[in-house]
């Protein structure tokens, strides 16, 4: 059997059956990292009608290890990943869950994540890497958005893209933040507000990068058979694939083009069975303006150059053909850092049609993308409703 | 230039003979004795062919401005240089890519282009450590 045929026979084995944030989300100066974790992990068991004695496969990034995780939780898995490869790790575990699942390695699995971004409670400090320290510090960079904005004068460069075009993202977004009564920041923006915002980093000002909070989340897996004896519909994994292509920057081959990304598309969609043209709704990682529409081009959705035209053309929107980044995103909705297991839990819900104001109509087939570092490394999910 | 900056750290053995040519105002870039490939940063094996045969030559300095931003603010607790200053990657003329300041320039987007042919500025930060900057080619 060839690996491609392997992969088509794990499609649809294995399912989401709870999905949740931590109690709160947002500015949290009274919850520990750990606190987070642990108020996400309980919340998305509860959702999926199990017991957190039920879970014996925990899977985990950031400063955690799923040991330490295990340890909280009072509970001696029989399966851990410490997958860690930035903010996407999430969205990659779901593929190692899927798989760890189908050959019995463990039986309910959770992803979880936590992280005290903007309060710094029970966080160790950060130090950089031999080679960050070496050959990027010294120069001023430090943080992503010294980072993603190389990538972003390029495009810029080769592609003649505009400020106003990164700024619609936001603006896209922000409409949908509006209807998300969990997202942080709901009041009405424009293009103008976006481009009279404070300068951080030329191309970045402050309203093109995300939003830093306290949060965590979850989500909760377990094969197929027994996702239908759990409290709520469940969501079918179709199709899961990871990349990596670089860490430093001046690694990557192409600045304009994701080959991460690519390589996770891909993988998945062949998985799934499906083609660029067939979700109803995506999320996309969006820590700067400028990620989704690169990803939409990475990702083969967009011509190269023409991802920001989907949000130009209000397409992702409320009421719009192609909804993006229906909770509000990381750019209005909430970004703790490593924001990857947020869009798992939207889409979740949107499949499970539980979205209120934002719901989008007879949604039957989501697509989840996450980068990792500067579009470093890249988890691609396609999920459905429907088997 | 006193100390406005962090310090480069921990230096690696890998990556000494880097350094140690800007002390001495050569900058010197890792290529593999076996594919010929030149590289950046250093490593032990050459990540084309994989061949642990790895020398240094000496670079001419020139490149293009592959990409840049405009600081507005420190990102670093150690950064005392005053902003707006100008972050750069570049592209060498021997092909790899370092991450660098464009100076010598006005910190505006309508004046810094990708592509522009720069020069390196060799810039003693200590007795012990010179940075490789760059300036827009004259």
């Amino acid at each position: 059997m060839s690996a491609v045929a392997d992969l088509k026979s794990l499609s649809n084995s294995v399912c989401v059956v709870g999905a949740d944030e931590s109690d709160e989300i947002g500015a949290l100066p009274h919850k520990s990292q750990l606190t987070l974790h642990l108020e996400a992990v309980r919340n998305a068991v509860s959702d999926a009608g199990l017991r957190i004695s039920d879970v014996d496969g925990i899977f985990t990034a950031g400063q955690h290890s799923p040991a330490l995780l295990g340890e909280a939780l009072g509970i001696a898995p029989r399966y851990v990943d410490g997958t860690s490869v930035g903010g996407c790790s999430f969205i990659i575990m779901v593929g190692h869950a899927v798989a760890a699942l189908h050959h019995g390695l463990c039986d309910v699995a959770v992803i979880s994540h936590g992280e005290s971004g903007r309060s710094g409670v029970g966080v160790s400090p950060r130090r950089d890497t031999s080679l960050t320290g070496q050959y990027e510090a010294p120069f001023g960079f430090g943080g992503a958005p010294t980072l993603f904005g190389m990538i972003t004068t390029r495009h810029m460069h080769e592609y003649g893209t505009t400020l106003e075009q990164w700024a619609q993202v936001a603006v896209s977004t922000r409409k949908w933040a509006m209807l998300n009564p969990k997202a942080l920041r709901r009041e009405p923006l424009t293009v103008a507000d976006v481009l009279a915002s404070r300068p951080v980093v030329y191309p970045f000002n402050v309203l093109n990068i995300c939003l830093v909070t306290d949060a965590g989340g979850a989500v909760v897996l377990t094969r197929a058979d027994r996702a239908r004896d759990c409290a709520k519909k469940p969501v079918y994994v179709r199709g899961v694939g990871e990349g990596t292509e670089h860490v430093m920057l001046t690694q990557m081959k192409d600045l304009t083009f994701s080959e991460a990304t690519r390589l996770a598309g891909e993988k998945a969609f062949r998985m799934a069975g499906v083609t660029h043209r067939d979700f109803d709704h995506i999320m996309l990682y969006d820590a700067f303006t400028s990620g989704p529409p690169l990803m939409l081009e990475s990702l083969g959705i967009a011509k190269r150059g023409e991802g920001v035209h989907f949000f130009a053309e209000g397409r992702s929107t409320p009421g719009g053909a192609l909804p993006i980044n229906t909770n509000g995103g990381g750019l209005s909705y909430t970004h703790s850092g490593m924001y990857g297991i947020f869009p798992i839990i939207e889409a979740t819900r949107q499949l499970r049609g539980e979205c209120g104001g934002r719901q989008v109509p007879n949604v039957k087939l989501s697509l989840v993308n996450g980068m990792g570092g500067m579009l470093s490394a890249a988890g691609t999910l396609v999920l459905s409703n429907e088997r | 230039m006193e100390i406005d900056r962090p310090i480069p750290s921990p230096i690696t053995p890998e990556a000494k003979p880097f350094w140690d040519g800007l002390r001495e105002h050569r900058l010197l870039l890792p290529k593999c004795g076996a594919c010929g490939h030149v590289f950046f940063y250093p490593r032990v094996l050459c990540p084309r062919c994989h061949a642990r045969d790895v020398g240094w030559i000496q670079a001419s300095g020139k490149g293009k401005l592959h990409a840049f931003e405009i600081a507005y603010q420190a990102f670093n607790k150690a950064w005392k240089v005053k902003p707006p200053w100008v972050l750069a990657m570049v592209e060498l003329a021997e092909g790899p890519r370092l991450m660098t300041n464009l100076v010598n320039v006005e910190p505006d987007p309508k004046v810094i282009k990708c592509d522009m042919p720069v020069q390196i500025v060799f810039s003693k930060l200590t007795d012990e450590i010179t940075l490789p900057l760059f300036e827009p080619t004259r």
